[in-house]
């Protein structure tokens, strides 16, 4: 139950070309094919398996649902240089589900931010890999979160603070569904509506369960793209699971002039392994060796 | 006594002329801003001033993502709100990732008077205190609310500074240096120390004033940064005069008081009393009234003077 040999990983880099500009030779702006994404996705989901199995704590359900929604802002969206973490134009991706910090730092270390060996010291004392996000020690995260509802307000600054530089990155941040119980999120909501921001994404990673259950048992969200809607946004619908669509509908995104833009990514919880898919079981606990095994045949 | 100037509008004005000086200066507040005096800042600089409306975490967590992309943010609503309304988007968005941002309220303690009980602001410096990283500010008049502002432009990291509602009479004069983390002896004296903070500082120098004629010789400290606080200070006080006297517009618990005991259980013990609002809430009233009832006027000092003093 580990991590194959860091020798042994195909990179990202492998599989990514760069731009020929000198000055953007490092950015990593990435024209991995589908096939490749998905072979990447897999990769990701066996990082979360392993890391989370090896430290017997962690958060893999709602880290397994928005895998392709990370793979596709980190290889295809985000320009960004795993080289310099701090680069100043760098598109921003706000992590405010923090608890899927497993699946954020799987991808972090597959850019190359750190080395993929790294992941196996997840929750361990004196790691960069917290628990929960920790801005201040892991290259490569934006914010410090964990308690949940408070990363879209923190996004919402980021881009405020993009348009009064006049600089032109963008900013994506990831909410869970039932995080959006939290009254914050409707706040930033309503904020980013008024102040106009269009360098803003907002992505919820709508897999129709949270810890007790499913939304609509625990506190029902419906009609959910409406509520966003009547708030100012520009809405998007998106299978999550789906490369091709979630590529198209963030450069849509692009495109959307004067107000913020939030797609709703309908997910499965656990997705790829199948005892763990649309099981809450699974939100907050670690597989157990046996369950690594199954977990990772599956995702073969 | 002195002139009567205003905390909030002294700070209001600073911000306007900080904001002249530094562009990446941007202010923010939760529709209090004709009452927190940013207003002056919004008017001058529209394009660097949010008006968030009434949703204080999202204001702190805005604040949070501008500082976190270099800006430099001031954030302003009553002293209740900010730490009370968004204790943990504080915590976990500024105090934890050490954010440059500045939190400066206004409104604070009792002497917000007519109001009542859901405007005093009595928990807030425990509140504050308890984050690891916070430097925290308690000005005593409107020429140290200005330099202080100026302090916490210039150095990184997360502030609070508290500012109260009335006008207060000035206890510096203009050439007065605000010197961050040091406490300042306003008055010298051998029989005992009362060590104050805020609007208490002029209360506890009135104090110092009408026990000298009992023949009790007072020193006075104004401990303005109440985090990091100034241990040598403290204890030099407790050392020279043999009994302390906290004064503070909060609760007993939690703030000046319970700091300054730990300060000298530690390294030098002495009897002291605790000048602060009681295990309790106060309701409306004037702010004279409401300091008189809850304990916090010059007499209440003398008291606490004469009674440390008894049992040195
Ligand atoms: C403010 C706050 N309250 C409670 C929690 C505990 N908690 C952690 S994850 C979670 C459920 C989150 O559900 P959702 O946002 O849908 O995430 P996902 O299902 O995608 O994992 C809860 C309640 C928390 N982290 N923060």
């Amino acid at each position: 139950m580990s991590l194959p040999e860091e020798g042994n990983l195909p990179s990202i880099s492998d599989s990514v070309t760069t731009s020929a500009n000198s000055v953007d030779a490092e950015v990593f702006s990435s024209s991995a094919s589908e096939a490749e994404m998905e072979a990447i996705a897999k990769r990701l989901r066996r990082y979360i398996i392993t890391m989370t199995g090896k430290a017997g704590s962690g958060h893999p359900g709602g880290s397994l649902s928005a895998v392709e929604i990370l793979t596709t802002l980190y290889l295809r969206v985000l320009r960004h240089k795993p080289s310099d973490p701090q680069w100043a134009d760098r598109d921003r991706f706000i992590l405010s589900k923090g608890h899927a910090a497993p699946l954020l730092y799987a991808t972090l270390a597959e850019c190359g931010y750190f080395p993929v060996g790294e992941l196996l010291t997840l929750r361990q004392m004196d790691s960069r890999l917290q628990g929960h996000t920790d801005r201040t020690v892991t290259p490569g995260v934006e914010m410090s979160a964990g308690a949940l509802g408070q990363g879209l307000s923190f996004a919402l600054g980021v881009a405020l603070a993009g348009r009064l530089n006049s600089q032109h990155y963008r900013v994506y941040v990831l909410l869970g569904d039932g995080e959006c119980d939290e009254g914050q999120v409707w706040e930033g909501a309503m904020a980013a509506a008024h102040f106009k921001v269009d360098n803003l994404v907002a992505i919820v990673d709508n897999n129709g369960q949270q810890i007790d259950g499913w939304n609509r048992d625990v506190m029902n969200l419906d009609p959910f793209p409406m509520k966003w809607q009547a708030f100012g946004w520009h809405v998007a619908e998106v299978d999550g699971h789906d490369l091709a669509q979630l590529i198209q509908t963030f450069d849509q995104a692009k495109l959307v002039k004067g107000q913020p833009t939030v797609i709703i990514a309908h997910t499965i919880k656990g997705k790829g392994v199948s005892f763990m898919e649309n099981n809450p079981d699974f939100h907050g606990k670690a597989p157990n060796a046996e369950e690594v095994k199954i977990a990772l045949k599956e995702l073969e | 006594m002195s002139q009567e100037v205003s905390l909030r509008e002294t700070y209001g004005q600073t911000l306007v002329e900080l904001g002249r000086e530094n562009p990446d200066i941007v202010v923010l507040d939760a529709d209090l801003s004709r009452s927190t005096m940013t207003k002056f800042f919004a008017r001058e600089f529209p394009g660097r001033f949010f008006d968030c409306g009434i949703a204080e975490q999202n204001m702190v967590g805005i604040a949070a993502g501008l500082a976190a992309s270099g800006k430099l943010p001031f954030v302003s609503t009553f002293a209740v709100f900010a730490p009370g309304h968004c204790f943990d988007q504080i915590r976990m968005s500024i105090a934890q990732p050490k954010l440059n941002v500045k939190l400066v309220t206004t409104h604070s303690g009792i002497s917000v008077g007519e109001d009542g009980t859901s405007h005093h602001s009595i928990e807030d410096l425990a509140l504050i205190g308890s984050l690891p990283g916070f430097t925290v500010i308690v000005p005593a008049d409107a020429i140290e609310t200005a330099q202080a502002v100026r302090v916490a432009a210039a150095c990184y990291g997360p502030f609070y500074i508290r500012l109260c509602r009335p006008k207060l009479p000035l206890v510096y004069t203009e050439d007065y240096r605000f010197n961050l983390g040091k406490a300042v002896t306003m008055r010298q004296g051998n029989d005992a120390t009362i060590i104050a903070i805020g609007i208490m500082v002029i209360a506890a120098l009135e104090a110092a004033e009408n026990l000298k004629r009992e023949g009790i010789d007072c020193r006075v400290l104004n401990i303005s940064t109440l985090k990091p606080i100034d241990e040598a200070a403290i204890i030099e006080a407790a050392a020279e005069t043999g009994a302390i006297i906290t004064a503070e517009e909060h609760l007993e618990h939690g703030g000046l008081g319970s700091i300054v005991a730990q300060v000298l259980a530690r390294h030098q013990p002495v009897p002291m009393e605790f000048v602060a609002i009681k295990d309790t809430y106060a309701k409306s009233g004037n702010a004279s009234e409401l300091l008189e009832r809850y304990g916090l006027t010059a007499k209440d000092i003398e008291q606490g003077v004469r009674s440390a003093i008894a049992r040195k």
